[in-house]
């Protein structure tokens, strides 16, 4: 069987954690990481920089006929999202077929992208999902003692 | 040599099916899920299985202590639905938790307490001060073939528990397993759903193991059922885990925050982590608890805790399981088959 894992091994730390890069010298992000900073080019300092992963959606669709590697999964919202640090990233957002709303904030969440068939190596990335706040405070655990 | 538990998260799926609904198809009656004292169990999304839901509990593990992963030198899964036959489920949970790559791994299995099996090992490289902090998960994706008993409580979740020496949320007084060769559930190599042996997962199995490993452990340490606020026992079921309190000694209201079961099912590697998870989250410094998992195969792993000063300092940093429990959304039969790939095309 064919199998992409070599290129999906190189993606790892971007499709995992989100790791791109940071130029210190003009302060802006990069995602997908990038080896030259296109503001301050030979003058960059470029660092790793793993992305909280919250962020804003900019504008989101909702598809309906996938290509067949996602047909078995409609219909999933897919969206443009504004990383709190800058960079805007295409992604899928779950657990919220009918409440995505421009400008909801979004945590990243750990899923599967994709199988190489029953056989082959499965693919995992980063989706994006609703905040979850925890819902108990200091207050709250501090009243139920009394 | 004083260890315990440093941090603890846990990550239940947000879908639901209604044990009536299963019922429904396959013309048990309503009776089904009143005998078994479950309501609700969690469902996997089409993109989750038992990996996404150890990294969704490990990182709520880390993000609740704010400990840095690279502290890690231990990480051991134990679930009987790893997605790979060969290929750790701890090697990817490492790399998406961003631990270094300076920790062993291996994948646990033994049915439902292959969790507590990985707390174990931790707690040994930990009091031996081989590694600073052990990663323990128990996490499952469980199956149940269609109108099988078991298709009522299969459900999926997962827990995961930092294992350390400094910073303890609650401190592991001590353990006791008790193993014997009882064959009341299996799977065979290649074969998609297991296989029971009905009523004899009962007494023999799940009864004799849980109450010998407690008893056991109270022997040992010379406790007893009074001694503790609050206890937990793996919950295949509503009914076994109250049943079994009261043949402890343990009373209802000890159990009670940890019985997860009615309204999430079976978690199996999860449900006594889970269960725990459940207690931590209300109880103060003080407290003690006692937890005992039981394993089909089988075996039981009971445990002394004693809840320290830092579990306020942490508690509120990560979703308690009720936070999971109250957010469901619910399907029915034909979209549950869909979401656990019961119908092959």
């Amino acid at each position: 069987m064919t199998t992409h894992a070599p290129r999906f091994w190189r993606s790892i730390p971007q499709r995992y954690n989100l790791q791109g890069t940071h130029c210190t010298r003009c302060n802006e992000y990069f995602f997908p990481p990038r080896n030259v900073c296109p503001n301050c080019r030979r003058g960059a300092h470029l660092e790793e920089y793993t992305f909280k992963g919250t962020g804003s959606v900019v504008t989101y669709t909702t598809i309906h006929n996938a290509t067949e590697d996602f047909e078995r999964q409609t219909p999933y919202n897919l969206a443009i999202i504004q990383l709190d640090e800058g960079p805007r990233v295409t992604g899928q957002i779950v657990s919220a077929l009918e409440g995505v709303k421009i400008g909801m904030r979004v945590r990243p969440v750990f899923r599967i992208l994709g199988k190489e068939g029953e056989r082959g190596i499965i693919y995992y990335g980063t989706k994006f999902a609703p905040l979850l706040e925890p819902s108990c405070s200091h207050d709250k655990i501090s009243s139920q003692k009394k | 040599m004083v260890s315990g538990i440093v941090s603890y998260g846990v990550y239940i799926p947000r879908f639901r099916i209604r044990l009536d609904e299963i019922a429904r198809v396959w013309g048990d009656g309503k009776e089904v899920s009143e005998g078994l004292r479950v309501f609700e169990k969690s469902v996997p999304d089409l993109d989750e299985d038992a990996v996404t839901i150890a990294v969704e509990a490990a990182r709520n593990a880390l993000r609740r202590a704010n400990v840095d992963p690279h502290r890690i030198g231990a990480i051991y899964v134990g679930s009987e639905s790893h997605p790979y036959a060969v290929k750790p489920t701890g090697t990817i949970v490492g790399q998406a938790v961003c631990s270094s790559s300076s920790f062993t791994a291996a994948d646990f299995e033994f049915a439902c307490k292959a969790g507590t099996a990985a707390v174990q090992a931790c707690l040994g490289l930990v009091s031996s001060k081989m590694i600073d902090l052990g990663l323990a998960i128990g996490t499952d994706v469980s199956q149940g073939a269609p109108g099988d008993m078991l298709e009522y409580t299969a459900a999926a979740g997962g827990a995961a528990y930092l294992i350390g020496r400094e910073d303890l949320a609650a401190e592991i007084e001590g353990f006791y397993s008790f193993t014997t060769d009882t064959p009341d559930f299996w799977r065979r190599e290649g074969m998609p759903y297991p296989e029971h042996s009905g009523r004899f997962t009962g007494e023999p199995a799940y009864f004799k193991h849980v109450v010998s490993a407690a008893r056991g452990l109270m022997e040992r340490l010379g406790t007893k059922p009074d001694d503790y606020d609050y206890a937990v026992f793996h919950q295949p079921n509503g009914k076994f885990p109250v049943r079994v309190a009261d043949m402890l000694g343990f009373s209802r209201q000890q159990i009670e925050p940890g019985m997860i079961v009615p309204m999430i099912g079976n978690t199996y590697s999860a449900s006594s982590l889970i269960g725990l998870a459940a207690t931590l989250d209300i109880a103060k410094p003080g407290d003690r608890i006692f937890v005992t998992s039981f394993g089909s195969g089988a075996g039981s792993d009971a445990f002394s805790i004693a809840v320290k000063d830092r579990i306020e300092e942490i508690r509120c940093q990560a979703p308690s399981v009720q936070d999971y429990i109250g957010s469901a959304e619910y399907l029915d039969y034909a979209m549950y088959a869909k979401h656990k790939g019961k119908l092959r095309i």
